[in-house]
């Protein structure tokens, strides 16, 4: 810095000179940071752009104070060193100068509290929504159900990117398509309509984030937080989970798909055409070859994470499932850990999340791979009979 | 006045003054300044440790995919390489500075109660020895930050019982240590010292002090409360048994807030020591230091809930915190003019004491810029648990307490040791370190704003440049801390060359200048006569 040869000589007006070069540098080349993924997105919704908004002028106000405060260190660091034979004045306070220096910031600070708070009341508006979505977080996926259209869907990290991210997949990700940041289900919403979120966990506490909408808030058990959106263009916008839950935190992204209202509208039907066949599959017999095939899909989309591919589980914290007694031992025990989980554990209970021809597919599946013996069926009918209790 | 001391010391034979030999110095020392160098050397060899684990870190980052280590290690790497750099590297080496200074600056022949005082240090290595060894057990060590919040924290392995009890260990340490150093600032100071007459070093650890003992015990209550969660069936914390996580995070934070002010203080006082030594003049606005130390101090109670905007508060909650967090940046603001005025008009020189000094005003502010852009809620929904935080509280602590510690390193190592350490390597530590520090955490900022969350063990492409940098500053800035290793060996170890002078800095004020280099086993056996002049505020009173 100021005692690197090349500072000390050259004169004070080149060195501010200077620095109102690099200071307009670099304003100029803000447009094209976004390029760059170097700042804060502007996003989709009102909110976000005055988030976008706060966060500039306070970038500004902050970097306008940089600049005077170490301007000022730097002259002095230049003008007043004893190699230059500087003498050394003997003054130790000044009321009026601290006076000044205590009542500007705190005007400054006025200044930036009030856009501030303005923004902050608009986001708590949550009320005359459009429509709402209740968000889930689960170790490692999110569940959403649309409260209106009774759609209700798991998203979970795509097969792709949780392939080439297991330790030295030899994948490269970059061949990944939105590597970690793509889902199997997306979530869907309408543009142009105030969409509330009733954000909630099962587990731990999750944190649902699109950069995009400018928020993101805690989904804590046993809490409902609240939060809402309103996008404003079509498009697929990508967030992560951002509050540390457990080893896969880095591995439970969002995808939201934003599509005008008949799109929307057109999606729903078809969500409901879906569930009316998954509806008639739970009714009808499934042969155990069918079972086992769909079962090994659900496995390892659900399950694997924590139990792994090959059933032998991660010691001490997942049980092997290749072995286990359970899922040797009667079909009443092994249907009932699944679909109630262990409380208090990270076991968790897919009744609420799965339905029930996932389930006994899973549990036909794990009754026979690895070695286990109780190559017998469970049928999706046994599952809902346990679920209803 | 230091012969008439070495004298008075020669004369004084009939009770022990040299210390003891071999092992037993150092296990059974009441004296404060065996203690001090026990605690910088714990603390320096913590520094290496915890920065290990952070390369760790580092080294999985270094490119998308996982390379190195699986998910689950790499929580428990971050949990503990911020534990031990909190509780073991920082805090260890402000209390060692403590023990060292604090007597020889108020003129007291030791701390007031020597015998906690070996206690307090020696109760440290078995809480590390502990919390260390959980990483070798079945369950591995804790993984779910270094802010334990529940659920998560109480889903992992019984290694949690012995990271709780080392929390315990070093909570009861720090209480001890806090309590001593009060004692001894309050009661044994030289006679004309008045309180407003104490060096800022003096003043801001006194405040500190009190801070330590205020919430240290919140930390202890919250995490017992944790233990019995998970073991004697309790629901503080569990939702299902009508607990609430929520409240874990407000105690936590009641305690953590301050916390950060405890590691950044004391740094302010150093600081303050250093700027005017080098400046040859008196330090600019004292008494408004020490009023805002306290206010700080004050304020750092009434803001624990920053940390916590996106759990879903009341608006009215969000403003508040968000209010009294903006209030703290103006008794921050004062603090950085008055080290600029001090400098101002001055005749300095910059020795590296000097320069890690200036780098801290800088690289703090930096910090403390970040963290008035955090306070600003709207703008936090977007910033918090990213990036954009991690370099934000790395430029607090990195280039500000841990920069503040290497400056109070180079500027009484001569006094501790007797031997100058090479002004060129000193240099060159600094250098290398402010150039591989920035390059380690300024592009975190961008990372953060970008999108990247914190605590990933991997994350999308677009991020990859940047945390590529990153890595590559945080093993330079690791390999140039050898450098800083060994200039505090030889000057600790080496063959004594020189005598040096009392007074080592020429503009130096305070009464650890006035003894014998190096300080003798034991000084101020009899009060010192001070003066206004003895200090680096010089005169208050006009
Ligand atoms: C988030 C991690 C996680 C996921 C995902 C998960 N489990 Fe588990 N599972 C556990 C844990 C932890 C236990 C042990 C609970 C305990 O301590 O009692 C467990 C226990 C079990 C058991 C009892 C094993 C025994 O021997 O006691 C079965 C059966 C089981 N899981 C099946 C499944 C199936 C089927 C799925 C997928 C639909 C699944 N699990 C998904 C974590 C998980
Ligand atoms: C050698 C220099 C250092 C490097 C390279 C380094 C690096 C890191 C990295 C990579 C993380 C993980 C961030 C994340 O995933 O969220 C981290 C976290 C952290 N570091 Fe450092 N760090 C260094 C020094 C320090 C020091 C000196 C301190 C404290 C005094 C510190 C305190 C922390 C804290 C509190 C966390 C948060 C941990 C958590 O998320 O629970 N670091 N550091
Ligand atoms: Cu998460
Ligand atoms: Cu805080």
């Amino acid at each position: 810095m100021t005692n690197s040869k090349g500072v000390q000589r050259r004169s004070l007006g080149g060195l501010f000179h200077r620095a109102a070069t690099l200071a307009l540098l670099t304003l100029m080349a803000a447009p094209a940071w976004a390029d760059y993924a170097l700042n804060l997105t502007q996003g989709v919704s009102e909110f976000s752009e005055r988030v976008y908004g706060l966060h500039m002028l306070i970038l500004w106000i902050c970097v306008v104070i940089g600049v005077l405060v170490f301007g000022a260190m730097f002259v002095s660091m230049y003008l007043h060193r004893k190699s230059r034979g500087h003498e050394p004045a003997q003054f130790s306070h000044s009321t009026k100068a601290e006076i000044v220096w205590t009542v500007i910031p705190i005007l400054i600070l006025v200044g930036m509290a009030i856009p501030a708070t303005n923004t902050l009341v608009y986001m708590h508006q949550t009320g005359d929504s459009d429509m709402t979505v209740k968000i889930t977080g689960y170790q490692w996926k999110w569940k959403y159900d649309y409260i209106e259209d009774d759609v209700s869907f798991l998203s979970n990290l795509d097969s792709a990117s949780n392939s080439a991210r297991q330790l030295n997949s030899g994948i490269d990700p970059a061949t990944v398509d939105d590597y970690l940041l793509n889902v199997d289900n997306r979530v869907v919403l309408p543009i142009n309509t105030k969409v509330r979120f009733l954000i909630t966990a099962d587990d731990v506490i999750h944190a649902w984030w699109v950069p995009d909408f400018g928020w993101k808030r805690d989904a804590i058990p046993g809490f409902v937080n609240e939060a809402w959106v309103e996008i404003k263009e079509p498009g697929i916008y990508r967030g992560q989970c951002a509050e540390l839950c457990g080893k896969d935190h880095g591995f439970m992204p969002i995808v939201v798909e934003a599509v005008s209202r008949p799109a929307y509208q057109a999606w729903v039907d078809e969500q409901k055409q879906e569930q009316l066949v998954a509806e008639q599959n739970v009714e009808r017999d499934w042969s155990q070859e069918e079972l086992v095939a769909h079962g090994q899909a659900v496995y390892e989309a659900q399950c694997a994470a924590c139990h792994q591919l090959n059933g032998q589980g991660l010691a001490p914290a997942f049980p092997a499932l290749a072995g286990s007694p359970v899922a040797n031992g009667p079909t009443e025990d092994h249907i009932d850990v699944v679909v109630n989980g262990r409380p208090g554990t990270a076991m968790q209970a897919f009744g609420d999340t799965l339905n029930e021809a996932d389930i006994a597919a899973a549990l036909t599946y794990t009754r026979s791979a690895w070695g286990n013996k109780a190559s017998d069926t469970i049928q999706p009918r046994d599952v809902r009979a346990a679920k209803r209790g | 006045m230091s012969t008439a001391e070495t004298t008075h010391h020669d004369q004084d034979d009939h009770h022990d003054h040299g210390p003891a030999k071999g092992l037993s110095r150092w296990v059974f020392t009441t004296n404060h300044k065996d203690i001090g160098t026990l605690y910088l050397l714990f603390s320096l060899a913590m520094f290496f440790v915890g920065g290990a684990m952070a390369l760790v870190i580092r080294a999985e980052l270094f490119q998308p995919g996982l390379q190195v280590v699986e998910p689950d290690f790499f929580n428990q790497m971050t949990t503990m390489h911020a534990l031990v750099m909190i509780f073991g590297a920082v805090m260890p080496a402000f209390v060692g500075l403590a023990n060292w200074l604090v007597p020889m600056m108020v003129g007291a022949p030791d701390m007031a109660l020597p015998r906690m005082n070996n206690w307090s240090f020696w109760i440290l290595p078995f809480a590390f020895a502990m919390l260390l060894s959980t990483l070798f057990m079945e369950s591995g060590g804790p993984a779910a930050g270094w802010t334990l919040y529940p659920p998560l924290s109480l889903q992992g392995g019984d290694s949690f019982a012995f990271v709780i009890f080392a929390i315990h260990l070093m909570g009861l340490s720090s209480i001890m240590g806090a309590i001593n150093i009060v004692a001894t600032i309050l009661n044994m100071r030289a006679p004309k010292m008045n309180l407003l007459r104490m060096p800022l070093f003096v003043w801001t650890w006194l405040i500190t002090a009190f801070l330590l003992i205020m919430v240290m015990p919140v930390l202890a209550g919250a995490v017992t409360m944790l233990l019995t969660d998970r073991y004697f069936g309790t629901s503080f914390f569990n939702a299902a048994g009508g607990g609430d996580p929520v409240m874990f995070q407000h105690i936590f934070w009641f305690f953590g807030h301050p916390e950060v002010y405890i590691m950044i203080l004391p740094a302010f006082g150093i600081v303050s020591e250093i700027i005017p030594t080098f400046a040859r003049k008196p330090l600019f606005g004292y008494v408004s230091m020490v009023y805002a130390t306290a206010s700080i101090a004050f304020l750092s109670f009434i803001v624990w809930a920053h940390h916590m905007f996106t759990t879903g508060m009341p608006l009215g909650g969000e403003l508040f915190f968000m209010y009294a967090t903006m209030v703290i940046a103006v008794p921050t603001g004062v603090k950085v003019f008055n080290w600029v005025a001090t400098m101002w008009k001055g005749s300095m020189t910059f020795e590296t004491p000097m320069l890690f000094a200036v780098g801290f005003v800088i690289l703090f502010t930096i910090g403390g810029f970040s963290g008035l852009m955090l306070a600003i809620v709207p703008a936090d929904f977007q910033y918090h648990d990213t990036y954009f935080v991690v370099a934000h509280f790395h430029y607090v602590l990195v280039t500000g307490a841990v920069f503040s510690i290497m400056a109070a390193a180079y500027y009484w190592l001569p006094k501790w040791t007797g031997n100058m350490y090479s002004e060129t390597l000193g240099k060159w530590h600094f250098w290398l370190s402010v150039v591989t520090v920035n390059l380690l955490f300024f592009p975190q900022h961008f990372l953060g704003l970008a999108g990247m969350p914190r605590r990933i063990p991997d994350y999308s492409v677009q991020f990859a440049e940047f945390n590529m940098w990153s890595s590559i500053g945080g093993f330079a800035f690791g390999l140039t801390q050898l450098i800083f290793l060994y200039i505090v060996l030889k000057a600790s170890f080496g063959k004594r060359t020189e005598q040096l002078p009392d007074r080592v800095w020429e503009g130096a004020k305070g009464l650890e200048w006035t003894v014998a280099t190096p300080a003798p086993y034991h000084t101020f056996d009899e009060a010192p006569d001070f003066r206004d002049e003895d200090v680096a505020h010089g005169d208050v009173a006009h």
